[in-house]
């Protein structure tokens, strides 16, 4: 039996070995308690009910009592290659495919994850995110998880005791004091999504689908310390990837520039600014795969921006940052001018000074 | 004791038989929990589930979503229930519906950072007797759209007023058969917009005080163009003089103060039985799209357009905008219908198609064709004449009716 590490230090920083023996000590404590009838880890019947569990820890995806210290059998931890800017949070992901069962292979779209599959974020601060492990606290914990009627997303909000997330249809928001990854103190409005605002990102066509779990985002060595497609291969969570994997560049990595910014675009805009996603109307295409200028902004006129515009004619004006729209929309908190229009209340300079690289970069046209 | 046990037994049915209709829940009250309430109740609602909102004023910090087919969201009356999103903090819109099947009626919404209510991707959407405003007057840091369905068909905007609005106030995106009736637009860049979409009929509006009144325009770059089958009819377009006060950047930056109706590029659009009056430069603009872009699929000629039995009061005696420079040529106004005259397009300007221009108009109503030839148009070269185009049989598109109700 593989035994899964513990993903989280615990708040108090406390041996790993004494937590161990808690954790058995509850488990033996409920099996007294349920006469030991209930089965360990997922349970099928509550990812698959019709409404969402109260708890967290009712669908056993974690080992209880302590839930969200570690994981059950079956549950696998990955992270992506680039990752959504989520206002400086720490984020933990975890997928979970029924047993006997595999997700289909995918060369550009999310992988065709079975049903009864669930994909798991917790998103999480520590009081200076230089050191994100040291005193971590969980926010929140979302679920995609595919009914057999489609996909769904509910949010579930940690206790203050950090013993049990609750399920939560309509958000919140939470005051988080932390110190950035560059050492800057900072009060965040930290939102969290109500399941609409879920969809409005998570938006392919009329149906919610997954985001993050394509070849190209997963291809790198994970959490796990092994490449991902190849562990996800050999535990059977996923089926049919051939030998030569697609990648993209990490966003703040050593590739070319206009790889990098291309990427940083598709996973932090190309949920929505795609043909068949949330800002279709825009006719602005982010995604990774997109191969018309136009499509991504150069020369391109603002549709609906209104105020968002800043007073500037074009999405990219190439060889001018301080002249596009892109730029402009990144570089606020405002709403109604903020890019995402979710999920990000604070700027990252990091990501600014990346895309102004790459606009600056480009050469001036003349109009 | 068998003689008791009966008679609870009865009582028991009896009490279980009475028929009781479940108690609807009680209309949402303004409050410190009022959002959180409201959202749950959109949240979770059900299928046929009718959303009532009290009157009072309900002071929101984050945008509203509904994503329920077939849920109606009533309040107690515009200027009774009034949701006040001057104080948000978050999302793109006041209120987004993302179902179908959806009416939205009787209530104000003031104050939204970014668009007000906006509809997306909906099959069957009612705006009724909805006001959208920024009650700080018409300022270029209010929201873009007032009531904005896009990518949406079988919209219906039914006495909605919108004012404010630093784009259109009625914004209609991408959208097919759609009516917009009964309306009231002022004090917005544009008053009422049929952008890239097919089979509207706007008609009984008043579009008052705005920049421009009434727009059908067709755009590229967008997923979906070649906009047609419009009709703008019995509409009130009066007295349009607010500066524009667009962001730069949008299109609607573009339209000259004091223009009625402007129609760009768009196919088969049908004007008739309009009042126009006191739109000093414009009443009637009918022009092809004039900036530069890159997109091989898009016409911007207006085509197959039919201008008849409207009324024209005094305007064109004060023109503003890209047009201006011509009017001291032309006595120092613009009659009330202007043509730009161009038919033909592309990068070497040699793409064309028969443009029809129909203007069914008494003797008197003055036209003038600018005869700038091809686009992006060059004004020193126009060749201005106030011959009317050739009549021609152009046929209306039959009137817009909504799937399963009374039509127009």
């Amino acid at each position: 039996m593989n035994r899964p590490p513990p993903l989280h230090p615990s708040p108090q920083g406390g041996g790993g070995a004494r937590r161990t023996v808690r954790a058995f000590l509850g488990i033996a404590v409920a099996c007294v308690l349920a006469a030991c009838t209930a089965e360990q880890g997922p349970h099928a019947s509550i990812i698959l009910a019709d409404d969402a569990a109260p708890k967290l820890s009712d669908y056993g995806f974690f080992a209880t009592p302590n839930a969200g210290a570690a994981v059950s059998e079956g549950v696998r931890p990955y992270d992506l290659v680039n990752a959504l800017f989520s206002d400086h949070a720490a984020k933990h992901r975890y997928v979970y495919v029924p047993k006997g069962q595999s997700a289909k292979y995918d060369p550009n779209n999310v992988f065709d994850f079975p049903v009864g599959s669930v994909l798991i974020k917790t998103f999480a601060f520590a009081p200076d995110m230089r050191d994100p492990a040291l005193n971590e606290r969980w926010i929140e914990t979302r679920l995609l998880i595919h009914k057999q009627e489609g996909w769904v997303a509910y949010p579930y909000i940690w206790n203050a005791g950090q013993t049990e997330a609750i399920y939560a249809p309509v958000g919140g928001k939470q005051t988080i004091e932390t110190i950035t990854p560059d050492g800057q103190p900072i009060t965040i409005n930290y939102a969290i999504p109500n399941r609409n605002q879920c969809k409005e990102c998570h938006q392919t066509g009329k149906e919610l689908i997954p985001i993050g779990p394509k070849a190209r985002n997963l291809n790198h060595v994970g959490p796990a310390g092994v490449n991902q497609i190849a562990d996800w291969t050999e535990r059977s969570i996923l089926t049919g990837a051939p030998a030569d994997l697609p990648t993209v560049p990490a966003a703040f990595g050593d590739g070319a520039l206009e790889d990098r910014a291309r990427a940083w675009l598709d996973i932090n805009c190309a949920h929505c600014h795609k043909a068949d996603g949330g800002a279709s109307n825009s006719g602005l295409f982010l995604d990774w795969h997109e191969t018309d200028p136009t499509g991504w902004g150069v020369h391109k006129r603002p549709t609906a921006a209104g105020r968002g515009s800043g007073d500037n004619m074009f999405v990219i004006e190439p060889g001018h940052p301080e002249q596009s729209i892109l730029l402009y929309r990144m570089d606020s908190t405002e709403p109604g001018v903020v890019m995402p229009e979710l999920g990000r209340t604070v700027i990252d300079p990091h990501s600014i000074e990346l895309i102004r690289e790459w606009i600056a970069a480009m050469p001036k046209q003349t109009q | 004791m068998r003689a008791i046990l009966a008679a609870v037994s009865v009582l028991a049915l009896a009490s279980a038989c009475q028929p009781q209709a479940p108690a609807a829940p009680a209309a949402i009250a303004p409050g410190p929990t009022a959002y959180t309430d409201l959202q749950k109740r959109l949240i979770e609602a059900k299928p046929g589930d009718k959303i009532e909102l009290a009157a009072g004023t309900f002071d929101f910090t984050d945008g509203l979503s509904l994503d329920v087919d077939n849920v109606s969201v009533t309040g107690a009356g515009q200027g009774q229930t009034i949701l006040s999103f001057k104080g948000q903090t978050g999302a793109g819109e006041g209120l987004l519906v993302t179902s179908n099947g959806v009416t939205l009626s009787d209530f104000t919404m003031q104050d939204s950072k970014g668009d007000g209510i906006k509809s997306k991707g909906s099959d069957g959407i009612t705006f009724k007797n909805l006001t959208v405003e920024w009650t700080g007057g018409p300022l270029a840091t209010n929201g873009a759209y007032g009531v904005y369905p896009v990518e949406s068909k079988n919209v219906m905007i039914d006495g909605v007023t919108v004012r404010g609005a630093s784009d259109a106030g009625i914004y209609v995106g991408q959208s097919e058969n759609i009516i917009v009736r009964n309306s009231r637009a002022e004090f917005n860049v544009a008053g009422i917009e049929i952008e890239n979409s097919t089979h509207a009929d706007v008609y009984d509006n008043v579009a008052t005080k705005n920049a421009g009144g009434i727009l059908v325009f067709d755009l590229p770059n967008l997923p979906v163009m070649g906009g047609h089958s419009t009709r703008v009819f019995r509409n009130q377009i009066v007295e349009n003089d607010t500066q524009n006060f667009a962001p730069p950047g949008n299109i609607v930056a573009n339209v000259p103060t004091g223009t009625g109706l402007m129609l760009m590029a768009n196919k088969n659009v049908h004007v008739f039985e309009n009042t126009f009056d006191k739109n000093k430069t414009a009443h009637v603009m009918v022009i092809a799209y004039s900036s530069e872009y890159d997109d091989p699929t898009y016409n911007p000629l207006p085509r197959d357009f039919v201008i008849r039995d409207n009324t024209y009061g005094e305007g064109g005696n004060d023109p503003q905008g890209r047009l201006a420079p011509l009017a001291p040529a032309l006595g120092g106004s613009l009659p009330a219908i202007v043509w730009d005259g161009v038919t033909r397009y592309g990068e070497k300007g040699d793409k064309t198609e028969e443009v029809r221009i129909v203007v069914r108009e008494k003797p008197e109503v003055g036209f003038i064709n600018l005869g700038l030839g091809t686009t992006p148009p060059d004004l020193t070269k126009a060749k201005p004449s106030t011959e009317r185009l050739p009549d021609a049989q152009i046929e209306e598109p039959a009137a817009v009716a909504m799937p399963g109700k009374e039509g127009a």
